[in-house]
């Protein structure tokens, strides 16, 4: 329910002409509600950017989402798939 | 990973035989310039409130659609988790609100200059919404609006 409510969220955002990126834990539902700009991340409900008090790994799950802003190959709907570093 | 399989049984069914909301067209708004000019705001659906705001209220049918307003100087340690849900665990959000509103993170992206700045507001939704027929009609246009307002570039949306 999270994952659609950002989503529709983030459609209107777009509408109204300010670039998104969502955070998608569940890929069915990604794939099905469509948000414009997506990272699919592979954590556990509760958990989007990672883990508590790691600002590395939470500061990764950011820098990726800024990346598929910066990426102008996507098309909508662009669903990226995040793939943490070593460590 | 996050699977339809780790949760409740009665939670999978329901989402299983749930119509989700399709977003068709789906619209597209290319940044409008570099991120290291750009205002960012955040937007979470962890229903976190601060001391003082009015928690968010499961007892509504089809989910709570209102939303609190975060400023960009708050202490993501102030937060409150008030997201009722228990399809998901909570210890992580309350252990650190940077979770899923990363507030202190946004404030080092803008520090390093990878974005301008930090949103003078940023939003909070709780998320477990059934119906959002209500979320669109009411609280989204709402939220839009205001970001409007501040001119907001780049917006960053968290669920839990």
């Amino acid at each position: 329910m999270c994952n659609q409510a950002v989503s529709l969220v983030a459609a209107e955002l777009e509408r109204r002409g300010i670039a998104t990126v969502t955070i998608q834990l569940l890929r069915e539902v990604a794939e099905k509600v469509r948000p414009p700009r997506a990272l699919f991340v592979p954590f556990l409900h509760g958990y989007p950017l990672d883990a508590p008090g790691e600002p590395e790994k939470q500061r990764a799950v950011l820098e990726a989402m800024l990346r598929i802003l910066e990426d102008p190959s996507l098309v909508p709907p662009a669903l990226v798939d995040y793939e943490p570093g070593p460590g | 990973m996050a699977d339809l399989a780790d949760l409740s049984l009665p939670v999978r069914m329901f989402l299983t035989a749930y119509r989700w909301r399709r977003i068709d067209p789906v619209p597209w708004a290319p940044p409008a310039k570099p991120l290291a000019e750009s205002r960012v705001v955040l937007v979470s659906s962890a229903g976190f409130v601060l001391p003082g705001q009015e928690p968010f209220d499961d007892s509504i049918r089809g989910g709570d659609t209102s939303f609190r307003v975060i400023p960009g100087d708050t202490d993501p340690s102030a937060l409150i988790d008030t997201h009722r849900s228990g399809a998901f665990d909570h210890a992580g959000l309350r252990q650190d609100p940077n979770l899923a509103l990363p507030l202190d993170r946004l404030r080092e992206l803008a520090r390093t200059r990878r974005i301008g700045e930090v949103a003078p507001r940023h939003l909070s939704f709780m998320g477990s919404i059934t119906a959002p027929g209500r979320l669109m009609r009411d609280s989204v246009p709402a939220a839009a609006e205001l970001l409007v307002e501040d001119h907001v570039d780049v917006a960053l949306l968290v669920p839990v």
